[in-house]
């Protein structure tokens, strides 16, 4: 296969030697991106290959365009979406990373697709729905939409699917507290009470934080970090 | 006679046979909790992978059913022991509580395992670091798992706590191996002595 001196340039790593060596669908990958180079010029972002992977950053406006394609064009065939999620990365702008991995049962190969959204306050984090594309999207993206709180547009029941209507923001941000507990029951009243554990807080695992405090509003908001909640919270309760 | 030295401080007399039978003295309260220990029906609340360990005791290799505590009963209204067993999420945590809110006094709860008793290594937002924070707990069983010999520890742990009438938690301490006893084995000032007879030290 002749490479272009500008595919050369960004793949070196790529001699004879290796192509010779690789996986024939390694090979098919590597067509299928400069394929998508060349059909989608301005929605293809950057492309690069880890370990082997071929990877294609997408504009988020030709997200399911290109999905759409790659599911139906007798060259990519790719007709299994393995895993939809996301990164965040919450220096860079956009910050977030949705993720997603395509095979082809047909043909063996697989892509990655990445594309950005959200800006710096993790606003406006939305993209176009994969649901009516693979049926494996719809979970997966509730579970995205759960844990980064993107929003997959055209998505059928865009509901949490792992934790429970009552939570608050989502944990898998890098700016949610690591120790911020919202629990659905209140935690048992410390004092006055016959029954609690007869270790200390701290015997056994160094690390075990979540105590009473931190659930003094009953309903085990933090009062800091959720001012509303202190606005209808009975105060006495947290003395 | 069979066994009846129970029952908190010395209230249980049991009399020489003299004519034909024999009898015996005690209080009623004893009495119950004698057989309240050895009539454990259990509700198990099973979540994660210390139900395997569970199911090992509970089969007869480790024969639960010499504690007369065997019998699983699925409905908490007929049952006076929940085993909790396994990481319980936060948002398992109004299930566990109407489950115990559900069963009949008296009713005791066994923490089974390093999450049930305080989270284990779950620091998160989704895990109840502990199920005391939700319900009352009698027994803690540490161990991820926990043996089986650390469960029948603390099913024995229970039945004496009941048979006490004690109802402060309490938890199951390590085993400890006679041999690394500095008196009984063959450690000897902190080297292993092969081969000797261990040297009582005064």
């Amino acid at each position: 296969m002749v490479w272009s001196s500008s595919v050369k340039s960004q793949f070196l790593w790529r001699d004879a030697a290796d192509l010779k060596d690789q996986d024939p669908r390694d090979q098919m990958a590597q067509r299928l991106v400069d394929l998508l180079k060349n059909q989608f010029a301005l929605a293809v972002l950057e492309t690069h290959a880890q370990h082997g992977d071929e990877t294609v950053v997408l504009d988020p406006g030709s997200w399911h365009e290109v999905c759409r394609h790659l599911r139906d064009a007798p060259s990519a065939q790719m007709d299994m979406l393995t895993d939809l999620t996301a990164v965040d990365y919450p220096d860079r702008d956009p910050r977030f990373e949705v993720v997603a991995h395509l095979y082809s049962l047909q043909r063996g190969h697989r892509l990655r697709l990445k594309t950005r959204v959200g800006d710096q306050n993790g606003e406006h984090a939305a993209v176009d729905s994969l649901a009516d594309l693979w049926g494996s999207a719809n979970w997966m993206e509730r579970e995205c939409w759960d844990m980064f709180g993107i929003r997959f547009v055209g998505h059928p029941d865009l509901r949490r699917i792992l934790l429970y209507p009552e939570f608050i923001g989502h944990p898998l941000r890098r700016d949610y507290p690591a120790d911020r507990i919202q629990p659905l029951v209140p935690y048992r009243p410390e004092a006055n009470n016959e029954k609690i554990a007869p270790f200390g807080q701290h015997e056994g695992m160094p690390f075990g934080r979540q105590t009473h405090q931190s659930a003094v509003l009953g309903d085990g908001r933090d009062s800091e970090l959720f001012p509303e909640a202190l606005l209808g919270a009975d105060l006495s309760r947290a003395h | 006679m069979g066994e009846l030295i129970s029952g908190a401080g010395k209230s249980t007399r049991v009399m020489e046979p003299v004519l034909v039978d024999g009898f015996a003295t005690t209080r009623l309260k004893d009495l119950l909790a004698w057989a309240q220990k050895y009539s454990l029906f259990m509700c198990p609340f099973v979540t994660a992978c210390c139900g395997m360990e569970f199911m090992g005791v509970t089969s007869p290799r480790y024969d639960l059913a010499r504690f007369g505590a065997e019998v699983p009963r699925f409905s908490p209204r007929q049952s006076d022991l929940l085993w909790v067993v396994g990481t319980i999420t936060q948002r398992q945590a109004p299930v566990l509580k109407r489950i115990y809110e559900q069963m009949a006094e008296p009713k005791w709860v066994v923490a089974f395992g390093t999450c049930a008793s305080c989270g284990g290594f779950y620091d998160n937002y989704a895990t109840v670091a502990g199920i005391d924070k939700i319900v009352p707990c009698d027994v803690y069983i540490p161990g991820c798992p926990p043996r089986p010999e650390g469960v029948l520890d603390g099913l024995m742990l229970l039945m004496d706590k009941i048979a006490r009438r004690d109802n402060r938690p309490a938890m199951v301490k390590p085993r400890v191996d006679p041999v690394d006893l500095p008196t009984h084995g063959l450690v000897q000032n902190g080297l292993v002595q092969l081969g000797k007879k261990p040297v009582s030290v005064a």
